[in-house]
């Protein structure tokens, strides 16, 4: 009986390992340890033998047992890996196959460049103004120190729905309306939409947008300006990004500047974005002019600002590389899918 | 304003190169736009003398010429029809550079040919600039000039450069204007000429003529003189040369000695005939009623009682400032002028010349408001000249009626308030020396300041800091950030924020950001069916539009987003989904300004498009704004839009606190069809006021169930016309507090389900927050539910 256990055991084990799905290996188990299996019947047997054998005969057989229950684990874990394997294999995917996209939609150029600009400043503790697009000539020009029939009208070709009421030609009149509702310490931007009467062509659209930055509070000086507009130009063009100011005349700001940063397209060295100046022009700026001051209700003996006026949309041309202004305003979705 | 570079030197040293005297002028404020180098590629050209000329032995068009080039005599084959025998004329020799290319030694049928004759277009100039350059054929110097000479010089070929001159600084319309700022830029000093006058005619000004200003408001200054034994005729080449250069047209000596004298000092100056100035006297005046005048370039023009004219005893001879009159226009005849130098309100020259279509040099400059102590130098300045020239004798004495108001003229050099502006730290004497550079002049005990009379720009301490940044360069102001001041804290608006979430749901839903222009035609309210009388065709227009396409500013988006969506239609795009966040714009009664109304509007076509899809935007903005009491109601009333396929958005219950925030729906087939949108395109439009209205950021946090659900499906037949969202209503109220949620999962028309009828499936979940449910109750609410559907809609359950 010792021999025939021991040899049932060589043999099952040697079966085990022969056994490829798990359905084998489940008959296997049947015809061995079931209830009328080889290895039960055995054991049923045992019966028949001397008492003194039978303690033996019955820790040989528990041996074979745990041997054959032990092996039919091992050998489910083989066959479950290898059917794991074996479905891996077959559904491999080809993952260079495009993938199916959810289509978000996407912000309009201007729109994501007029963020980026929000983000700047209101970092630096701005808030955000706004003010009617169609304005009185007063908000527009003559709080800004420019009266009537004054040749800087000329710079600002103006669309007027009467003789007191226009288009705003610039976001500077939120300066006004703001200062006159609000104390300083004042730290705003004015973004929005302006217009003059230019005719559309590449470079030209008479409906542009602007932001306007106005603070005011004792002290302010043109330094703060310049530092200001450091921050904001290394915030949109890239930390290498240096600003170049030169003189010119507002009638809102005195001293005034034209404000240039280092061309995005070749760094300084010169190129056709530039047309080899190495320097973009991309906003106007100044310290508050006095009169402005004194319209809006804060004393210029006490208090201090400055002013900057900038175009969203010759930014987000520079930015993004549009060449033509009058994409932006056509919206072809192959257009605006791109930002 | 063109400055020819060597006209600046007659007043200041330029002794750095163009880049470096560009980027000095620029970074001072007076900003250059371009520089023109004249000679350029012009080399090894001289003025040369044909000495003999004899014909080609093989042609007969060709001539060979024995051409003295002060250095030496060279042979030249030319085929130019208009020289002679001794013509000075442009030669290039071998060797030479021109625009056109090099020349080189060359046999022409035969006979060697040294060099070139040129003509006016071989030298790359124009008309304006050579004025009695043959049409065909080579350039002859009617002026005698030294064999030998360089083309460039003998030509007067300059470097102009081009300023941009601000609308402050009209002293900087000027050579002179010009030549003061390069040397406070450049730091060396300014050449103040002396201008003698010797008065050789007879008699005195006064005896010829008298003046009388009507109105000294519009013209405050007003000075003549009076010049007899006129010559008239060609002026040197030197001065037609510089005016050409500095783009004016050289006409005959008197107009290009006024003009030059404009050039030079920024005073426009206007000589009449002195014959035709009847009665002996000038009166400046306003126009009188009816009053018109024919101007110089031939046109008759009315006048009104604003317009300022110069006037003899009967009539007007000149728009004052604006333009002379041809009735008293210089001709050939004339033989005693009378030289206008005068001084006139700067608003009324540019009402006057705006209303009279005529922009000159001269009202440019007067429209700026000039120095009036410029009258008399620029009048002794023309004196000069016409004299120098040999033009006339000046008779002695000025006429001058000055009537000039005082005004600010010292202003203290408050060094620390600049200082404090600019944030810079600079001493007095670096200040002190920069006014005196601009001629200020300055007391250093009182520090008090005498203004120059020609910057009238200058009032106030901001002014002055700026003459102070400009020359210190802004570049060199140390940057700072706002340091010491009180820390604020930057926030967007509740109105800004939700805008934000707007954009961000539109665009997670698919959707793309469009802008379109503000202002439309008036012709887009046809398109989208509005009858005549429609409160949207009410619009605020334009006074002077670039056109009627662009002349009302919109009280609808719909026709914009129906032409982008056309245009994308147009260009075979398949699919388009958009949205934009814009204004229109309403008049208000008694109101000067429009009601500026935020609007969303929302456009699509294409895969994927139809009614739900846009609901279902809808629906999620609603979930991302925070408002759950809002409904959507059967629009049929809305004319742009298909009346069965067209819901509007209903804010708040109960009805009578509700309001209308908006439409959505498919665009009506007649509207698609003359935007030419595809048949299938739908449309939504939001008053963004009214949902930020009804919006919320607050959240308030539900446990998630802690106890199953009981799901049940229901299936009822209705008829067609009966509402999903009335039925759901009911099944709500039905069921009470237990159901969790319900929703439509299937509408079924066809077999088994008879005509006019629907089939309309519902998912039901059934849940208590506090226990299990027990079948017996969900049961009774089944019932109830059925029950309710029974009564109120007729409905059978199938
Ligand atoms: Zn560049």
């Amino acid at each position: 009986m010792k021999q025939q256990l021991e040899s049932i055991q060589k043999e099952a084990l040697k079966k085990l390992e022969t056994i490829t799905d798990i359905r084998e290996l489940e008959d296997f188990r049947v015809a061995y340890l079931g209830k009328k299996g080889e290895l039960t019947s055995i054991l049923k047997g045992m019966g028949a033998l001397p008492p003194e054998e039978r303690p033996l005969i019955g820790q040989l057989a528990n041996e074979v047992r745990n041997a054959l229950e032990a092996g039919i684990a091992a050998t489910r874990d083989r066959l479950i890996r290898a059917a794991r394997e074996e479905k891996i294999r077959q559904e491999t995917l080809d993952v260079t196959m495009p993938g199916r996209a959810r289509k978000l939609g996407r912000k309009h150029p201007i729109t994501i460049v007029l963020d980026e600009i929000k983000d700047i400043f209101l970092g630096m503790g701005y808030e955000i103004a706004e003010g009617p697009e169609v304005e009185l000539d007063y908000y527009n020009f003559e709080a800004l120190n420019i009266p009537k029939n004054h040749p800087a009208r000329d710079t600002q070709d103006t669309f007027y729905i009467t003789e007191e009421v226009l288009l705003r030609t610039h976001t500077s009149p939120v300066q006004i309306r703001y200062m006159k509702s609000h104390k300083p310490p004042i730290r705003i931007i004015c973004p929005g939409r302006v217009y003059r009467s230019d005719t559309v062509d590449a470079t030209h659209s008479p409906i542009f947008h602007q932001v306007e930055g106005l603070v005011v509070d004792r002290g302010i000086t043109m330094g703060d300006l310049i530092g200001t507009l450091e921050v904001f130009a290394k915030g949109i063009f890239g930390e290498d990004t240096k600003i170049r100011l030169r003189p010119h005349h507002f009638n809102f700001t005195e001293p005034s500047a034209e404000v240039d940063v280092s061309c995005w397209g070749c760094g300084g060295t010169g190129c056709r974005i530039c047309k080899g100046e190495g320097w973009v022009e991309i906003l106007g700026a100044g310290m508050v002019h006095p009169n402005v001051l004194r319209e809006g209700g804060v004393d210029p003996d006490v208090y201090s600002g400055f002013a900057f006026g900038l175009g969203i949309d010759r930014i987000a041309m520079g930015k993004f590389g549009i060449d033509d202004m009058r994409l932006l305003f056509e919206n072809d979705i192959r257009f605006l899918r791109q930002f | 304003m063109k400055a020819p570079l060597n006209w600046l030197k007659d007043f200041v040293d330029i002794n750095v190169g163009i880049k470096e005297y560009v980027n000095a002028m620029t970074m001072s404020g007076s900003k250059v736009e371009g520089v023109e180098d004249m000679g350029e590629g012009i080399e090894k050209v001289v003025v040369g003398k044909i000495l003999e000329m004899e014909p080609h032995p093989n042609a007969d068009r060709l001539k060979v010429c024995k051409v003295d080039a002060g250095s030496e005599v060279v042979q030249v084959v030319t085929g130019a029809p208009n020289v002679r025998t001794g013509d000075l004329i442009p030669l290039a020799l071998v060797g030479a550079k021109l625009p056109g290319g090099e020349i080189k030694a060359s046999r022409l049928r035969g006979v060697e040919s040294y060099g070139m004759m040129c003509s006016m277009e071989e030298l790359n100039l124009t008309r304006d600039y050579l004025p009695d350059a043959p049409e065909d054929g080579v350039y002859v110097f009617a002026e005698d000039i030294k064999l030998g000479a360089d083309i460039r010089e003998a030509l007067h070929l300059d470097k102009v450069i081009e300023f941009e001159i601000t609308s402050n600084r009209p002293d900087c319309l000027s050579i002179y204007g010009l030549a003061r700022e390069s040397s406070v830029a450049l730091g060396v000093p300014l050449k103040k000429p002396e201008i003698r006058v010797k008065e050789e005619g007879s008699g005195n000004a006064g005896d010829y003529v008298s003046i009388e200003i009507e109105n000294p408001e519009l013209c405050p200054r007003y000075s003549a003189r009076i010049v007899t034994d006129i010559k008239v005729g060609p002026s040197p080449y030197w001065m037609q040369h510089r005016l050409a250069a500095a783009g004016m047209r050289p006409i005959n000596n008197i107009v290009d000695i006024t003009n030059y004298v404009m050039l030079e000092l920024g005073q426009p100056m206007h000589a009449f005939d002195f014959s035709c100035i009847t009665g002996s006297k000038i009166i400046v005046r306003t126009a009188r009623e009816g009053e018109v005048i024919k101007t110089l370039d031939g046109q008759e023009r009315k006048l009104d009682t604003n317009m300022l004219v110069i006037a003899d005893a009967e009539r007007p001879v000149g728009v004052a400032g604006v333009m002379g009159g041809e009735n008293s226009e210089i001709t050939d005849n004339t033989k005693v002028l009378l030289l206008e130098s005068a001084n006139f309100n700067g608003a009324s020259i540019r009402v006057t010349s705006k209303k009279l279509g005529i922009r000159s040099e001269a009202s440019l400059r007067f429209e700026k408001g000039l120095d009036p102590e410029l009258t008399v130098k620029a009048l002794d300045r023309c004196a000069e000249l016409i004299e120098l020239l040999g033009a006339g004798r000046v008779v002695r004495g000025i006429v001058d009626c000055n009537m000039t108001k005082k005004r600010q003229d010292t202003i203290k050099l408050d060094v620390d308030r600049i200082n404090a502006l600019l944030g810079t730290d600079l001493p007095a004497e670096k200040m002190i020396a920069i006014f005196r550079a601009l001629e200020f002049e300055v007391d250093p005990d009182t520090m008090l300041m005498k203004i120059p009379s020609f910057r009238s720009d200058i009032e106030n301490i901001a002014d002055l800091s700026e003459e102070v940044a400009r020359f210190y360069d802004y570049n060199n102001i140390k940057p700072s950030l706002l340091s010491g001041k009180e820390s604020m804290r930057g926030k967007r608006s509740y109105k800004q924020r939700m805008e934000d979430a707007i954009r961000n749901t539109m665009c997670a839903c698919g959707m793309n950001e469009a802008y379109t222009f503000s202002f439309t035609s008036p012709k887009v309210f046809d398109n989208i069916n509005l009858p005549q009388d429609h409160p949207l065709r009410r619009t605020v227009v334009i006074s002077n539009p670039l056109g009627e396409d662009y002349s009302i500013m919109r009280t609808t988006t719909l026709p914009d987003m129906l032409r982008v969506l056309a245009i994308n239609y147009s260009r075979k795009v398949e699919t388009a989904r958009l949205f934009e966040l814009s204004y229109v714009y309403h008049p208000v009664d008694g109101k000067e300004l429009p009601d500026q109304k935020s609007v969303l509007t929302l456009g699509m076509y294409g895969e994927g498009c139809d009614f739900y899809e846009l609901k279902g935007v809808v629906e999620e903005l609603m979930a991302a704004m925070g408002i759950a009491d809002y409904e959507f109601k059967p629009e049929k009333e809305d004319p742009s839009f298909h009346p069965g396929r067209t819901a509007s958005l209903i804010i708040g219950t109960p009805d009578s606190k509700s309001q209308k925030a908006g439409v959505l729906g498919e665009v009506h087939p007649e509207v698609a069809e003359k935007t030419e949108c595809p048949e299938r395109t739908y449309a939504a439009m939001f008053d963004v006021s009214l949902l930020i209205d009804a919006s919320t950021l607050a959240r308030k946090f539900k446990p998630l169930p802690k106890f199953p659900a009981v799901p049940r499906d229901i299936a009822v037949v209705v008829r067609d016309e009966v509402y999903v969202a009335d039925l759901i209503k009911a099944i709500s109220k039905a069921a009470g507090d237990i159901l969790e949620d319900v929703s439509l999962f299937d509408v079924y028309k066809g077999s088994q389900v008879p005509e006019g009828m629907k089939s309309t499936a519902f998912a039901l979940t059934f849940r208590s927050p506090d226990r299990t449910l027990k079948d017996e109750e969900v049961n009774k609410a089944m019932e109830r539910i059925l029950k309710s559907l029974e009564h109120q809609f007729g409905a059978r359950l199938r």
